[in-house]
């Protein structure tokens, strides 16, 4: 393997003892618990807060109000505690949640008071806002398909964030924009060939094909770790590694 | 964090679904197919400048169910040496940590695709009943396929037929090879787990009756198989009889052996008595007709010829 385009080292696995945020969310280690926060809330404020815009018809103002609510709620232990991965795998579970959630503010005519809820992180709901104007739901798509697909979409854009910060750090940032060339833009007939990015780039064409190719590897790494992350126990993991990678189970 | 399209996603998917060749023997030529457990693609073996398949599992797991069912289906495979069942050249573990194995690429057609070419009724049955060879051979292994339909079977140029996907083929009796071996099949077919494809499905299989599935479960998925490629077809009586006696619902009420319906097969095609039906007399007339057709002509000809000496030597 080309050492200048290995990421991770050589043969590397994926890390099976990668941490459940699910669990370490319930813990009482500050460090952990606090890690564990962030890294659910990045994975799932997006897809609850278009959710709640779809499925609820809600203003965005008032999505962003119960988005933030729910994470207050959610973040509680005994959301976590409650839930059994026997009975239905985690993101069902939490769908499930906010469904009953928003319908018990909808009936008790409770309107939240905006900025009265605890903000935990700063989330970007004005693009989050833009995203959903600018981009139609395919017809014939449920709610609950939709919640999915913007939670795979997430996932993705949480490991192109993860991918790019690591390349930043270990000065690979030219593999990292290959890779956004070629792997980020949607493909056409202008889709730059090997050839075409080498010339670009002043590289030779085999080392376009071993920058892309470590990149997949690292970025499919960094997909399955976030997944890890977001589920609890193999089988979980399993589904939902096939759910994202797009193959039916 | 980046808004990536539907069109950016899909393609992720396809480029990190890929499996990582690196520092391996094979070259990524194309996908050929995708299931549950994972993904097939072509590949070139650079040592031995071929073309072979490779199946690779979708997830990093080397301690999974699934893990231990590709393993089981590539040990299988390599136990069961036969012209009929494709073999595998290798396995082994990528270095993105999925398991994977090498089979012969089969050059060919699927035989729900082939049987949708309308061919010859005799030369969709010839093709039907050389699909009981290898099964056969695997029963007589201890092997059952368990998931035996039209789309895991392959037909090639000369009408060679590849039985394939054993990915949740069960052991019995004395085949029972190591300790690892045996671990594998417990965790696959543990009482109540219902494994195989529904509308070919013996009912004992169906029913999750684990212990109960045998070389006969593989007789009903083989007679729902025929039916389904002789559906849009007349079918004759005695053929829709053999059909009826494989799938029959009661596993004592089928053929016993997968050998016992290719001979029925045969018999059939050899306007022999089949074991399955029991003829009226003009359904025997009619059968004998057709088996001795050259010799009935030639006997109508003669009397035909002696008419007309009769009717000239009178005048």
């Amino acid at each position: 393997m080309d050492p200048d385009t290995s990421i991770g080292g050589h043969r590397d696995r994926f890390p099976e003892t990668r941490r459940s945020a699910l669990i370490d969310i319930q813990s009482d280690v500050a460090s952990l618990r606090d890690g564990a926060r962030e890294a659910f809330i990045a994975a799932y404020w997006k897809p609850i807060y278009k959710y709640i815009r779809i499925r609820w018809k809600q203003s965005n103002e008032d999505a962003k109000d119960l988005t933030q609510a729910f994470f207050a709620r959610a973040l509680e232990k005994e959301f976590f505690a409650a839930y059994d991965p026997a009975r239905a795998g985690f993101r069902t579970y939490l769908r499930t949640c906010l469904d009953g959630f928003v319908s018990n503010e909808q009936k008790s005519d409770r309107r939240l008071k905006r900025g009265g809820d605890a903000l935990f992180v700063s989330l970007d709901f004005e693009t989050a806002d833009g995203e959903i104007r600018q981009h139609e739901i395919p017809a014939g798509q449920s709610p609950e398909e939709y919640f999915h697909q913007e939670w795979v979409r997430g996932i993705f854009a949480i490991a192109v964030d993860a991918l790019r910060r690591e390349c930043d750090e270990r000065g690979k940032l030219t593999a990292f924009r290959l890779f956004e060339r070629y792997d980020l833009e949607p493909h056409s007939d202008e889709t730059p060939r090997y050839d075409d990015l080498a010339r670009e780039f002043e590289i030779a064409a085999t080392t376009v094909t071993n920058h892309l190719a470590a990149m997949r590897r690292r970025f499919r790494q960094i997909v399955l770790e976030t997944l890890r992350e977001n589920t609890v126990g193999e089988n979980e993991f399993r589904t939902e590694a096939r759910a994202v990678l797009g193959i039916e189970a | 964090m980046e808004w990536l399209s539907d069109a950016v996603i899909h393609h992720l998917r396809d480029v990190i679904s890929q499996p990582e060749l690196s520092a391996t023997r094979y070259e990524l030529l194309e996908p050929i197919g995708r299931g549950g457990m994972g993904a097939v693609y072509a590949v070139r073996d650079r040592e031995l400048d071929r073309r072979v398949a490779l199946k690779v599992l979708s997830v990093p797991e080397t301690s999974s169910h699934e893990a231990a069912r590709m393993t089981e289906e590539a040990r299988i495979l390599a136990r069961l040496e036969h012209p009929g069942i494709v073999p595998v050249h290798d396995m082994g573990t990528l270095p993105d940590g999925r398991i994977f194995y090498v089979m012969k690429l089969v050059d060919g057609t699927r035989l729900d695709q082939y049987a949708q070419t309308n061919p010859p009724l005799p030369d969709l049955l010839r093709v039907f009943s050389r699909i009981c060879e290898p099964i056969a051979f695997a029963h007589s292994q201890g092997i059952i396929h368990r998931d035996l339909k039209p789309e895991n079977i392959m037909v090639g140029r000369f009408g060679e037929v590849l039985v394939l996907d054993w990915g949740v083929a069960k052991i019995v009796g004395k085949a029972r090879p190591s300790t690892q071996f045996q671990a594998g099949e417990r965790s696959q077919t543990a009482s109540g787990t219902v494994i195989g494809t529904e509308s070919y499905m013996a009912p004992e299989q169906a029913a999750g009756a684990s212990d109960q599935v045998d070389a006969r479960s593989d007789v009903y998925a083989l007679g729902m198989t025929l039916r389904a490629l002789l559906a849009n077809r007349a079918i004759p009586r005695r053929l829709d009889a053999i059909c009826r006696k494989a799938a029959a619902t009661e596993p004592a009420g089928r053929y016993a052996t997968v050998l016992e319906l290719a001979a029925d097969l045969e018999r059939y095609l050899n306007h022999e008595p089949v074991a399955a039906h029991r003829e009226t007399i003009p359904e025997r007339v009619s059968r004998l007709v057709l088996r001795n057709k050259a010799l009935v002509v030639l006997v109508l000809a003669y009397l035909a010829m002696r008419a007309l000496l009769f009717l000239f030597t009178r005048r």
